[in-house]
């Protein structure tokens, strides 16, 4: 077992960990944020998305030592001061979701997208969302949301 | 899914990481073919060496007629790097077609080519543009790194420290991917050079190979039409639930010529 310290949505927070504990079940299990879903488990569907130092993970992939030190952000530290972020709202507003599994690693995997990207075409969201499945409605109502939140997050 | 029980050390230098990669320890960089092979059981290491915050294998380098890239830089800053995409823009494409965004910020030249799965990227790069493996050792041209599915030339604690890529006067990548995984069911990374033409394959085979008849056609004449007629045979490569070994014969003969249609 080892100590390890993070800062996850800009609290400092501890855990002991096997060495084989895999960040996304630290996450839901010891520190209780169960955001971050694990839907296949085998680095495929993008559901446990986080954001490890700036830049989207897979947490099913990723040992919690491995991130030690590091500063780690989930689903749960997108909003602020309980308003949703831009890119939230527009999940809502085109029904970029249905039963919402796999929205937590769309929402942390689009940030990054815009984040790089402000202007991306359709087939540059498209491309970009690659790394997460939606197995309800498909993917046209999560461009839809992509792309409206760029627009209204570009200055 | 949970991996069996292992040691994990971050390695704070390379003395550290080679005094520790003893028996049954590995190495572990992005983790991103390491970690699901642990998850499954198909790998379980006594240790896992952590590499991948070692500066010295962190770096891309222009040098003489090539460009030098750390073992432990991601997918994602080869594609992004100013040097790699005025140097070899078809490398920087190829990291930027990997898996998908989230895999390429970890995962690592030196980890892809250390595992050399049959359908990965970078091995059919290395072969195509005579890359230089340079380990803590010794340096292995790719022509002989590569035996065939999940193995190398590397010995059991040797440590991959960079890649040294011939620059072509042009190449291009051109791959058919599985829509699921995302790897190569046919990927064929042709390169232009002074000394003639190379083309080599990954993802239909066990392994990545050149094609060698491909290869003296584009010298005649550098142009898609002189594959016409070129057989890949079959019996080279692999037949699965992804793809029979016919339809990757055909992928491999497509991807070929697309890959020279976009040289020209």
């Amino acid at each position: 077992m080892k100590n390890i310290a993070l800062t996850v949505n800009g609290e400092k927070r501890q855990a002991k960990v096997e060495d084989r504990a895999l960040l996304a079940l630290v996450l839901r299990e010891q520190l209780g944020l169960n955001g971050t879903h694990i839907g296949c488990d085998t680095s495929q569907c993008g559901a446990c998305i986080v954001h490890l130092d700036g830049v989207p993970v897979k947490s099913c992939t990723l040992f919690a030592v491995q991130a030690e030190g590091a500063t780690i952000t989930t689903i749960e530290g997108v909003a602020q001061d309980g308003a949703l972020h831009p890119l939230q709202e527009e999940f809502r507003e085109h029904h970029g979701l249905q039963c919402g599994f796999c929205t937590p690693g769309m929402v942390m995997t689009a940030l990054d997208l815009l984040k790089r990207n402000p202007a991306p075409s359709r087939a540059e969201i498209r491309k970009g969302l690659e790394g997460n499945f939606c197995r309800c409605t498909g993917y046209h109502n999560i461009v839809d949301a992509i792309a409206a939140a760029a627009k209204r997050m570009r200055p | 899914m949970i991996p069996h029980g292992f040691r994990y050390t971050r390695a704070a230098s390379l003395a550290q990481a080679k005094s520790l990669l003893k028996g049954e320890a590995r190495l572990l960089a992005g983790g991103q073919s390491l970690i699901p092979a642990m998850k499954t059981r198909l790998a379980a290491p006594s240790d896992l060496i952590d590499i991948s915050r070692l500066s010295e294998l962190s770096f891309v380098r222009a040098e003489k007629d090539a460009l030098a890239i750390g073992a432990g830089v991601t997918h994602h800053a080869v594609s992004v790097h100013p040097d790699a995409i005025r140097l070899l823009p078809a490398l920087a494409l190829l990291a930027g077609e990997i898996g998908d965004p989230a895999v390429r910020y970890r995962g690592t030249l030196g980890g892809s080519l250390a595992n050399n799965d049959p359908a990965a990227d970078y091995p059919a790069a290395a072969l195509a543009l005579n890359a230089i493996i340079r380990t803590d050792r010794r340096e292995i041209a790719a022509a002989e790194f590569f035996l065939g599915m999940f193995t190398t030339a590397l010995e059991e604690d040797e440590i991959i420290l960079s890649v040294r890529f011939s620059l072509p006067q042009k190449a291009s990548y051109a791959k058919f991917r599985n829509p699921a995984s995302r790897y190569a069911l046919a990927g064929v990374f042709v390169a232009r050079t002074a000394k003639g033409a190379r083309v080599a394959v990954t993802g239909a085979g066990p392994g990545a190979f050149r094609l060698p008849e491909m290869e003296q056609a584009l010298e005649k004449r550098f142009h898609p039409s002189a594959l016409e007629g070129i057989a890949v045979d079959e019996s080279l490569l692999q037949s699965d639930l992804h793809a029979s070994a016919e339809y990757r014969a055909q992928l491999v003969k497509v991807m070929a010529r697309r890959a020279v249609e976009a040289c020209l």
